[in-house]
């Protein structure tokens, strides 16, 4: 009996992994995937070129690891600094940016620190910093967590000893959800705010400086060190990335009314 | 027709575990003579030489041997053990288990279980579960698979020791039918009863040591020691 | 409170509309659960025979690893089958990253020493029941090995329902080595750490649910199958 079972379920399920057509894979950081706008670009990236991207949603760290690793075929980050430096140990050709967004600070709806009156993003972190509330970390070195260290570092202050400073090493949604928990505030992209589903008791406080501008960039893996990653495919989806049809669906993309990227790849 | 395995032939055969010698050194020679017991009070040995006989006791000294070499003499031997080991299969399936490790066509196998299964009473059991059967019905079973290869040899050791009556009589009478069949039984009991009924050859051990050795009727008789003498009557040996 | 009906709801919905990517990912859970738990008990269930019946020099040390294996993090697992089946590894050539062959794999690392260790435990009583008998039948290793694992089956069936349990319900591995891609290697595990990651509790709740009710299924049909719950032990 119990054999009978065992070779009838091992008959169906063993290894039977079907591959098909043109699949490439693409990590991506959190925060472009939580956004939702994968879910728009996907589908019409699969009707214009029948590419299927298999997207490994990651933090910059980890995407720049396994792009280094030659572990997918390229890699879509927002973290400058880090992506100059991958490019120039020669882990990918180049970087093409294709959209920004920004960072918004989220805090408590009482603001207890008063960072929302602040006039820029450093003031708004010399008076997070009076520690009248927690502030929550990705501490996960992604992209989000990078710009928020250099952040402080601009404003002067070392919070990462102080007690109220949290690092969670998780990713946004995570940390999103630890700031909601204790009330804290936290740096987070825009799209991850607004596609958030657990929002408690926070409020977006300080939004708009120049400073938390952030760019997306495409880095397609280097096939002289990568012989297997697919450059051609790759190719073909920065192609796609930076055409008009993805130009209208990035810009067109809102959530409850408020845009959410700005495409601006130059063709 | 199989070579014969008797006589068997103990050398100063000893057992000794953790510093302890459990039997022996004993000297032996045995030949097929129906139904030998192996008599003595508890802690002389009888299960130890049963077992080295059969040679599933690792000797420490000395040798045990047959007339055939040991492969071939290990094949023609079962083994009874005092608490019965039961497989937790159906009685049908514990019968044919010995059949079916020497490659015996399945067919053939149900058929000679069957037929044991008939002989030992349980006809209508030979579904149930084997772990079920009461426990004069598990020796029963034992002895029944011990002889389903017929055997050359059969050991039991104090087959009945935890047996009522009935089930000892019952017990005693497959033995018996066995002896007709050319079977040597080699068997250990403390009860001078049943070795009475029973036994065509006596060895008598004390404290690990064989002590006597001689056909029932002198034994019984005369016995030649006075430790046998005094188990005879009814003594405690110390 | 409230994210525990809304997560109920959710599951119901899921469920009643037939939702078409609940029933990819819940079939890709079964899937790569039972084929590593195939690939597992192939492999567990004659050693932990083998470390009852043979009395080799590492017995002890081997027994030692199984149970201490048992508590290993899985998260660490994945990473290491991950940097085996990297690009940059080993194996790499052989292009099972991000695959549910890549997950399959992990997980076999993960429940195999639990199997080992319940079969050793469960047939070394087994054996001090048997091992006169066997011995006096003069029967082979093989032979042992297969009378053992034979009757010992309703137990083995607690240690594979066991492995099940433990794959089933596993997400740092997979995560790492499967990737949790939509379409491909996305579980119901990692779906729940995905919405979850979203501040989806309702839907994280839900998936949940499905992935209770689905070990519980498991379980049930399993045990009904064999009529442990009717026919009592041995």
């Amino acid at each position: 009996m119990i054999r009978r079972i065992f070779t009838t379920l091992a008959a169906i399920f063993v290894f039977a992994t079907p591959s098909i057509s043109e699949e490439l894979k693409l990590a991506v950081t959190t925060s472009f995937h939580n956004s939702g706008l994968s879910d728009i670009l996907l589908p019409a990236l699969f009707e214009d070129t029948g590419i299927e991207a298999q997207l490994l949603v990651v933090g910059t760290g980890q995407a720049l690891r396994l792009g280094q690793a030659g572990d997918v075929d390229a890699i879509l980050v927002h973290s400058r600094a880090a992506e100059d430096a991958f490019i120039a140990a020669g882990f990918a050709t180049h970087r093409r940016e294709i959209m920004y967004n920004d960072f918004v600070l989220i805090g408590p709806a009482a603001d207890p620190a008063q960072a929302g009156q602040a006039h820029n993003v450093t003031e708004a972190l010399w008076a997070v910093s009076s520690g009248a509330a927690p502030f929550v970390s990705r501490g996960d070195d992604s992209g989000t967590h990078k710009r928020e260290a250099s952040l402080w570092e601009n404003a002067g202050i070392q919070p990462e000893t102080a007690d109220w400073y949290r690092a969670t090493g998780s990713g946004m949604g995570a940390a999103l959800n630890t700031a909601a928990g204790i009330d804290a505030y936290i740096l987070s992209d825009r799209a991850s705010w607004l596609n958030f589903g657990n929002k408690a008791g926070l409020l977006l406080v300080f939004e708009g400086d120049e400073a938390l501008f952030n760019q997306y960039a495409y880095l397609p893996i280097n096939p002289e060190l990568h012989p297997h990653a697919k450059s051609d495919l790759a190719a073909q989806l920065e192609n796609w990335l930076t055409s008009e049809r993805a130009q209208s669906l990035i810009d067109a993309y809102e959530i409850d009314g408020e845009k959410l990227f700005t495409f601006n790849a130059t063709r | 027709m199989v070579k014969a395995l008797f006589p068997l032939t103990l050398k100063e055969a000893s057992v000794k575990r953790r510093g302890k010698t459990l039997a022996g050194p004993i000297d032996l020679a045995l030949n097929r003579d129906g139904i030998t017991i192996v008599m003595g009070p508890n802690g002389a040995g009888k299960t130890t030489l049963l077992r080295m006989m059969h040679g599933i006791d690792r000797l420490s000294t000395g040798s045990v041997t047959w007339a055939v070499p040991d492969t071939v003499a290990r094949a023609q031997q079962a083994f009874v053990f005092q608490t019965p080991v039961i497989l937790r299969r159906t009685v049908l399936e514990n019968l044919a288990y010995p059949l079916h490790l020497i490659g015996m066509a399945k067919k053939e196998a149900e058929k000679r279980a069957l037929q044991a299964c008939a002989d030992i009473g349980l006809s209508g059991h030979e579904g149930l579960r084997a772990t079920r059967l009461s426990g004069g019905e598990k020796q029963k079973l034992a002895l029944a698979r011990a002889l389903i290869r017929n055997p050359q040899v059969l050991f039991l050791d104090e087959p009945c020791a935890n047996l009522d009556g009935p089930s000892t009589r019952e017990i005693e009478a497959l033995l018996n039918q066995a002896k007709l069949r050319d079977t040597g039984i080699i068997m250990s009991t403390h009860s001078i009863g049943q070795a009475q009924r029973l036994a065509n050859t006596v060895i008598f051990m004390h404290k690990g040591a064989l002590v006597e050795h001689s056909p029932s009727s002198v034994f019984f008789e005369t016995p030649q020691t006075p430790q046998a003498t005094a188990f005879l009557k009814g003594d405690i040996l110390e | 409170m409230g994210d525990i009906w809304e997560g109920l709801r959710a599951a119901a919905w899921l469920l009643i509309s037939f939702d078409a990517d609940l029933y990819e990912i819940t079939l890709r859970s079964l899937r790569v659960t039972v084929s590593a738990l195939f690939i597992s008990c192939l492999i567990a269930m004659p050693l932990g025979a083998l470390l009852v019946l043979r009395r080799f020099w590492a017995r002890r040390f081997v027994i030692a690893m199984l149970n201490a294996l048992m508590g290993l993090p899985p998260v660490v697992v994945g990473l290491v089958v991950y940097l085996m089946l990297s690009r940059s590894g080993p194996f790499g050539v052989l292009n099972l990253l991000f695959t549910p062959t890549a997950m399959i794999i992990a997980q076999v690392v993960i429940i195999t020493p639990l199997i080992a260790s319940i079969t050793h435990q469960a047939l070394r009583d087994l054996w001090s029941e048997y091992h006169d008998l066997l011995i006096s039948l003069n029967t082979s290793l093989g032979q042992r090995v297969r009378t053992l694992l034979w009757d010992g089956r309703r137990n083995l069936l607690t240690a594979a329902l066991a492995g099940f349990g433990r794959a089933i319900g596993e997400v740092g591995a997979i995560m790492v080595v499967g990737g949790n891609i939509d379409h491909a290697t996305r579980v119901l595990t990692t779906a729940i750490a995905l919405e979850t990651g979203k501040g989806d509790f309702a839907m994280a709740l839900g998936l949940g649910m499905v992935l209770i009710g689905l070990a519980v299924t498991v379980n049930l049909t399993i045990h009904w199958l064999t009529g442990t719950e009717r026919a009592g032990r041995w």
